[in-house]
């Protein structure tokens, strides 16, 4: 098991947005996490990360508590999210916004291995190499959002609505390569909205509402509930 | 759902020689050794400032008239280091601090405090001995007002800061010890003589204060140039474009937060070093408000996030109502109209130039990247 949530809770202020969450990820997998707006789905992904400090429960990573770790030691240890809208910095080429994502390494002779792999993945960074991120196209934004955080040597990939505001061939064209980062061994959990496109790629995946998991399955049984269905795909 | 970035024409902010400006590129072109050499005389230059009015013709157009010509010149180089600290906080690390002549006020009051004898504290402390203590208080005061105000954003934190400077301006008016606009006299000058044993840093002549002034901008921008491009520069950028990806990317922003608060601070603190001692006496009545809108406006019109453009900035809010001085415009003295004229330069700068008048090319991509938000 590389992650766990046991029973995390977590408030904003007086707000409870999550109501004890356990959940797990295995070694390899990509996991789905479907659910309406103000689900608790990019809070969760805050606890993970380490964004926000839990109220109860806590959480594993490779079978030790980091509940109370700092953010920055969560990356150094293999968790790293890619935020929702992409976050790209917007003042920094290309080049330097992948540079950012090997911030929390020293390594200089592996990150430039990683570069070149991260081009190879993403040929369209390597064109737009000394371009500033905030010139980009939405789809570009995302798949520097995505070779940044794999500039990280990440073992854990979290990705904050990927598909968010991009056109229907470019989403498709991002799950895509999410499939092959997995593919090449990184393991993935997915927040969604466009769950459609999360539970046909995603191995599994867990329904949230209001905060609470009311839902798990592998993807192909979830895209099959008829309460998924109606809620989440729009089919009655 | 269509994806309009997709179909917009591609910014080419780039194109001219491949970076900002034609004068960028020819600049980053040239060797190591020419950029050097430009530089140092560019600050040679800077040293002769005082003698420029006896270039015949342009000479005494720009000289300043109601005010000694030295003395403005100290003037703007006070200015000048506050606005290098400003653009610390408020240029690479994005926080918007309205405050900041409370650092400055800091810095002179500890000066007064340890060196006047009209302290209370009656160390008579000569001027140099009281600057690195009075340096390290700064420092403090600006971790002080960093901790509680991390979490803060934008115009919360503009608030807090506003906040802090009026704290200080109060203390200083009401607290019995700080002797409110009585204020503290015979603070002594910086130390040295002539071989006549006359004071290099007398009363009459304010030139070699300038030069003193001029020496630790110098120093100070060695400083603030190295830690742009060291690690801590990184991470203020990042935290400056967006903070929650930085915090992703595990950039610690709140160490690198405080880290831009206490280096601005020291640097604000410097000026007000330099002020009580070329002085030798301050009141409540030196720290307005004004003076933190002043130098804030000098970063932003100058480039905010570029040390060329905050040099430019601080010193032409320094220098234009100093020039004025002195001049008639229909029976009126023109420095009555300080403000007026002032106001006046500063809205055209920002509509023609929101970016600042030497601006940092990432500082324009973050301004064409928000203008794209805004619109779509």
């Amino acid at each position: 098991m590389l992650l766990e949530l046991a029973d995390v809770s977590l408030c904003y202020g007086r707000i409870r947005a999550l109501h004890g969450i356990s959940l797990i990820v295995e070694e390899g997998e990509i996991v789905a996490l479907i659910g309406a707006n103000g689900a608790g789905k990019s809070t969760t992904m805050r606890a993970i990360s380490g964004l926000r400090p839990l109220s109860g429960g806590a959480v594993r990573f490779d079978s030790t508590d980091i509940s109370r770790l700092r953010a920055d030691l969560r990356v150094i240890r293999g968790i790293v999210q890619v935020p929702e809208g992409r976050g790209v910095f917007p003042g920094m080429t290309v080049a330097e916004n992948l540079a950012m994502g090997a911030y929390a390494r020293r390594d200089q002779a592996a990150i430039r291995d990683d570069l070149e792999k991260v081009f190879v993945l993403l040929p369209r960074l390597l064109e737009r190499k000394g371009q500033a991120g905030g010139t980009l196209s939405g789809g570009e934004q995302q798949m520097l959002a995505v070779g940044r955080a794999l500039m990280s040597r990440p073992r854990l990939l979290l990705l904050d609505e990927p598909s968010m505001g991009l056109a229907p061939m470019i989403i498709q064209q991002i799950f895509e390569i999410i499939e092959e980062i997995n593919r090449q061994g990184t393991t993935i959990l997915l927040v969604e909205q466009n769950a459609q496109q999360a539970l046909s790629r995603a191995h599994r995946a867990y329904v949230l509402e209001t905060g609470r998991i009311v839902q798990s399955g592998t993807g192909k049984e979830l895209l099959d509930d008829s309460a998924v269905k109606e809620a989440y795909l729009g089919v009655a | 759902m269509i994806d309009q970035k997709t179909a917009m024409p591609r910014r080419t902010w780039r194109n001219r020689n491949g970076n900002g400006s034609p004068f960028r590129g020819r600049w980053a072109r040239l060797p190591r050794s020419a950029r050097w050499a430009s530089l140092l005389g560019v600050a040679l230059l800077a040293y002769l400032l005082p003698y420029v009015g006896s270039i015949p013709g342009i000479g005494p157009q720009i000289v300043t008239e109601g005010i000694d010509w030295p003395s403005a010149l100290f003037n703007i180089s006070y200015f000048v280091l506050l606005a290098l600290g400003l653009n610390v906080v408020v240029g690479y690390a994005g926080l918007l601090d309205l405050g900041y002549v409370g650092f400055f006020a800091v810095g002179a009051y500890s000066v007064a405090l340890f060196t006047s004898p009209d302290s209370i504290l009656n160390t008579g402390w000569s001027w140099l001995a009281a600057v690195p203590v009075a340096i390290a208080l700064t420092l403090v005061s600006g971790v002080i007002l960093g901790w509680p105000t991390l979490r803060l954003r934008g115009d919360y934190l503009a608030i807090v800061t506003l906040g802090f400077a009026e704290i200080i301006r109060n203390t200083a008016n009401g607290a019995e010890f700080m002797r409110g606009d009585r204020g503290f006299g015979g603070i002594p000058h910086p130390p040295g003589s002539l071989g006549d044993n006359s004071p290099i840093f007398g009363v009459r002549d304010a030139t070699p204060y300038y030069w003193l002034g001029l020496t630790i901008i110098v120093v100070v921008i060695i400083g603030v140039r190295n830690l742009e491009h060291s690690r801590v520069g990184r991470s203020w950028l990042a935290i400056r474009e967006d903070q929650e990806a930085a915090e992703m990317m595990g950039v610690r922003t709140v160490k690198y937060k405080l880290w831009a608060f206490a280096i601005g601070a020291a640097i604000g603190g410097f000026g007000g070093v330099m002020f009580a001692g070329e002085q030798g006496f301050l009141n409540s009545a030196t720290f307005q408000l004004l003076f933190s809108i002043l130098v804030l406006a000098g970063v932003v019109m100058g480039g905010s996030g570029n040390i060329p453009g905050a040099i430019l900035g601080g010193a032409l809010v320094s220098y234009v109502p100093d020039r004025l001085r002195g001049v008639e415009i229909a029976g009126t003295d023109a420095f009555q109209f300080r403000m007026l004229i002032f106001g006046f330069m500063i809205i055209v700068v920002m509509v023609f130039r929101p970016q600042g008048l030497l601006p940092s090319r990432r500082r324009a991509a973050e301004l064409a990247d928000r203008a794209k938000e805004a619109t779509a």
